[in-house]
């Protein structure tokens, strides 16, 4: 599926795509938060993209290093749920210097627990888990179907997709956005929608 | 004495909180860890970190927070020193920090000031 190499283009992507929704993530953050996703995130990245290890680091080396330049830099409260899911991925990659589906569908289980330990949340509180948790569950039920990469990649970037559009419906009670409650019924959660970008990237490339 | 770690979104704020601490308790050792790098809003990993450094003593450190990504970062900084003795505080964030700071002035260990703050720092004011 993936080397380190393809690990470090789908990041540098990762950070293009986010500087390119930074205007969109920061206006869905308007309404119900403090205005500032897109910017974090796009500081988060562009600093990633400058700290990123070469290619001769394994895959679990690489996660690991995205998780902490996130942390340190992105500022707000995705700083430390991407940094914790970045780096708990990088722990279950450990070593490795090839990624195949079930290795990633691994990583991406420790990601979401990382943050839901991280950030309290579970599904249908209006945060990023509403766009994990279906996207997770769609790439086992692909996998499970014996579907290649790149359709395993695509029913979980759907359901992602389909997952931050359902936010809309919902009231918040984790983060910045319960502050607003029934008000921010309506808008679709940023976080959410970042994570999309994110796996839409990596669906991209594949 | 137990340092005291105060972490903020806002620079500012964080300054503020340990000035009036400070004002209880002029002994105390208490470290400021407010806003990001360049001043603006939000939660700085490195900021608490270095703070925690600047007021560690065997005593352990509490570290006091406002709210949402700085509860976060804190934890995160905390799971980085597992060899160290710290906690975070669950309480009011200038309540509690005028508590922590007067108790660690007055002698008190981690574990005192702990149960102090979960006694007195959300006492009612009117």
């Amino acid at each position: 599926m993936a080397d380190s190499q393809k690990v470090l283009e789908i990041i540098r992507a990762m950070g293009e795509r986010i500087e390119r929704e930074k205007d969109y993530l920061t206006e869905l953050d308007q309404p119900i938060g403090d205005s500032d996703h897109g910017i974090n995130m796009a500081r988060g990245f562009a600093a990633v993209e400058q700290k990123l290890p070469s290619p001769e680091a394994d895959i679990g080396a690489i996660l690991k290093s995205v998780g902490m330049t996130l942390v340190s830099t992105v500022g707000g409260a995705s700083g430390p749920l991407y940094g914790t899911a970045f780096m708990k991925a990088g722990m279950a990659c450990a070593g490795k210097q090839e990624l195949d589906v079930a290795g990633f569908l691994d990583a991406m289980d420790a990601a979401v627990a990382g943050v839901q330990t991280r950030g309290h949340a579970a599904v249908g509180e209006a945060t990023m888990i509403d766009a994990m948790v279906p996207a997770q569950q769609a790439m086992r039920a692909a996998a499970s179907g014996g579907l290649s990469a790149h359709e395993v990649l695509a029913a979980g970037a759907a359901a992602a997709r389909a997952g931050a559009e359902h936010t809309k419906e919902l009231v918040a009670t984790k983060g910045r956005a319960s502050y607003v409650g029934e008000r921010g019924i309506g808008h679709q959660d940023p976080g959410a929608t970042s994570f999309t970008d994110l796996l839409e990237t990596v669906a991209a490339a594949f | 004495m137990v340092g005291i770690v105060i972490v903020s979104h806002s620079e500012t704020l964080a300054r503020g909180v340990v000035e009036l601490a400070s004002m209880m308790a002029a002994d105390a050792p208490l470290a400021a860890a407010g806003g990001l790098e360049d001043g603006s809003l939000g939660t700085s990993f490195e900021r608490i970190r270095d703070a925690v450094g600047r007021v560690y003593s065997d005593d352990g450190v509490l570290v006091l927070m406002d709210m949402g990504s700085a509860v976060m970062t804190a934890e995160m900084v905390l799971e980085s020193m597992p060899d160290r003795k710290l906690a975070m505080a669950d309480c009011p964030l200038v309540e509690g920090a005028v508590i922590a700071a007067t108790s660690s002035s007055g002698g008190c260990t981690m574990e005192e000031i702990q149960s102090q703050l979960a006694e007195d720092a959300f006492a009612h004011k009117l």
